[in-house]
């Protein structure tokens, strides 16, 4: 097993003991099978890369290969207890009917995303060039990311979308922002909901 | 990493079985014979078992070939065998023909006791829950109480499926691949097609042709040639036979002129060289009464509610006759009754029959699921 990533920790502390959870482009299956050993939830992936698809049946998860640009019309209403996407938001066209399909399917989503505010793209800019860095490691002309966007622009969307911020974590290089998340972090980790 | 390698020389066995067995239809069999074959072998604990089910035209061969024909490999030879998707070196894989089939098990070829004479027409209707039923008896008899793993596609994989509700407890695993929970409309419309070939072909005398000494073989024919078609997809048999005329011209005749009318002839003619017609209008219809869900007012997930296997659900892009979508159903019933399972949707051109061919990525799907599976003995 490789080494944790910096941001499955804090997501495990969202998630209860044997709780319901969907993990929406959930690559090789390391958080679901995290959250398996540690909080031993009954979990399911999607995802829609073979060689992913493989890695999770052998990681010991539930996959199943869907396309998430069809939505989540298979899944039931309130169904999971959380539903999980991670570094995937900003490769989706539909960004508020994602959100939405979660809030539908799952009591709460969790979200994170690159920061395109983070100071060090500020910096490119200013250098006149677009940013580079380690959760942007695409070239403008080969990027699979779709939607630019910083975590004002996130939390503005939320709002108008009537989606309530239960918790946000900002992380620069891994490690947790106390302060000036949209300027120090580099990534945005977001605990999602509604209002009843 | 060894060579993935033939079970080699396979020898067919045959069980009795002396106690009656009640069948969906009504019907009864006083007594039967299954004919199977085994690969690999049996653990201590009996706890390596897997059951593999055939489909239409399949048999108990599963893989390997018979001493006396050596380039007659099994069905789903490219699956099973030592170092293969279903490792017989872990697993003891079971093939098994289906009561009513023709090739050895007890089906309307063989002679009926009361009579002294062939069944024919007077075998009774078996369906997907009668040859489940039958293939736990015969675990029975091999002392298996519980398999790693049932798998099968097409109507194959609506067996595995039955397995997990009738015997919750003796699967741990199921792979239901290039399946459907039911028949749709259009294809019960086609088992119908195949159907009408056959009851309509004066040489099958009510069904006791073999009373009369002959072989209903066109009927056979065209139930076969339209059965093949709806096997292959649009792509496939462009990109086999396209346009091509046999002459390289038109010559205005009706006789076999493009390839793909020679092809379905020439598959036509071999079928109806051995299978058994009787047999092909039974497993149809089994085909077309599998339904889990009708004793649930049409409800799939609240049928599936028994089940408590771990599943594995694969299906192929081009597959018209059991498409992707129809295996989205189950998942979605076993999703709502919180079972474990996992579904790949397989990228092949090959249609249908997709499911028999040897795919990379099809075949490290299956892999990495049975690797997955723990028995007791192995690493």
């Amino acid at each position: 097993m490789t080494e944790l990533r910096y941001d499955f920790q804090a997501i495990a502390e969202w998630i209860g003991e044997g709780e319901t959870v969907l993990d929406l482009g959930c690559g090789d299956g390391s958080l679901l099978r995290h959250l398996q050993d540690t909080r031993g939830v009954l979990g399911y992936g999607v995802e829609a890369d073979p060689e992913n698809v493989r890695a999770c049946i052998r990681n010991g998860i539930n996959v199943l290969q869907i396309d998430l640009e069809r939505g989540l019309a298979g899944f039931e209403d309130g169904f999971f207890d959380h539903v999980v996407m991670s570094f995937s938001l900003q490769a989706i066209h539909n960004t508020v009917g994602i959100l939405t399909e979660m809030l539908r399917v799952g009591h709460e989503a969790v979200v994170s995303f690159p920061n395109f505010a983070y100071w060090r793209h500020r910096q490119a800019i200013l250098n006149g060039h677009m940013p580079v860095s380690e959760n942007l490691p695409y070239q403008w002309y080969n990027t699979p990311n779709v939607r630019f966007f910083t975590i004002a622009d996130f939390e503005s969307l939320c709002e108008m979308n009537g989606i309530v911020i239960r918790d946000a974590i900002g992380f620069d290089e891994g490690e947790r922002v106390k302060e000036e998340p949209n300027f120090l972090a580099s990534v945005g980790l977001f605990r999602l909901g509604r209002d009843h | 990493m060894t060579q993935p390698q033939s079970v080699g020389v396979v020898t067919p066995r045959t069980q009795r079985f002396t106690e009656p067995l009640p069948l969906k239809s009504g019907g009864c069999l006083d007594e039967y014979e299954l004919v199977y074959e085994t690969y690999g072998t049996l653990n201590a604990d009996r706890s390596n078992a897997v059951l593999v089910c055939h489909a239409l035209s399949g048999s108990h061969h599963v893989a390997g070939y018979y001493a006396d024909a050596p380039e007659r490999a099994g069905w789903w030879d490219n699956l099973v065998g030592p170092g293969k998707p279903l490792d017989t070196r872990k697993f003891f894989v079971i093939g098994v023909n289906n009561l009513g089939g023709c090739y050895g098990s007890t089906g309307p070829t063989s002679i009926n006791p009361a009579t002294g004479q062939p069944w024919g027409a007077a075998f009774p209707f078996v369906t997907v829950e009668d040859w489940v039923t039958s293939q736990a008896r015969l675990a029975d008899a091999l002392g298996i109480k519980r398999f790693a793993a049932v798998v099968g596609g097409s109507l194959g994989g609506m067996q595995a499926l039955s397995w997990t509700l009738q015997y919750p407890d003796r699967v741990a695993h199921a792979a239901v691949i290039a399946a459907a929970p039911r028949l749709s409309a259009e294809n019960i419309a086609f088992n119908e097609v195949a159907r009408q070939a056959i009851l309509t072909d004066p040489e099958f005398h009510g069904g006791d042709y073999i009373a009369h000494g002959v072989v209903p073989e066109r009927g056979l024919r065209l139930a076969r040639m339209v059965g093949h078609i709806t096997y292959l997809s649009d792509d496939a048999m462009a990109e086999k036979f396209g346009r091509s005329l046999r002459h390289g011209k038109q010559v205005f005749s009706y006789d076999a002129e493009f390839e793909i009318e020679s092809y379905l002839r020439y598959q036509g003619k071999k079928f109806a060289g051995y299978f058994d017609a009787n047999t092909y209008l039974l497993t149809t219809k089994a085909l077309d009464y599998f339904d889990p869900a009708f004793e649930h007012g049409g409800n799939l997930p609240a049928a599936l509610s028994r089940a408590q296997a771990n599943f594995l659900v694969v299906s192929f892009s081009t597959d018209w006759r059991f498409p992707p979508e129809r295996s989205h159903e189950i998942v979605e019933a076993l999703l709502h009754n919180r079972r474990n399972v996992s579904y790949a949707e397989i990228d092949s051109a090959a249609g249908h029959d997709s499911f028999l061919l040897s795919d990379a990525i099809y075949h490290g799907v299956l892999s990495a699921y049975f690797d997955r599976i723990e028995v007791s003995g192995h690493d």
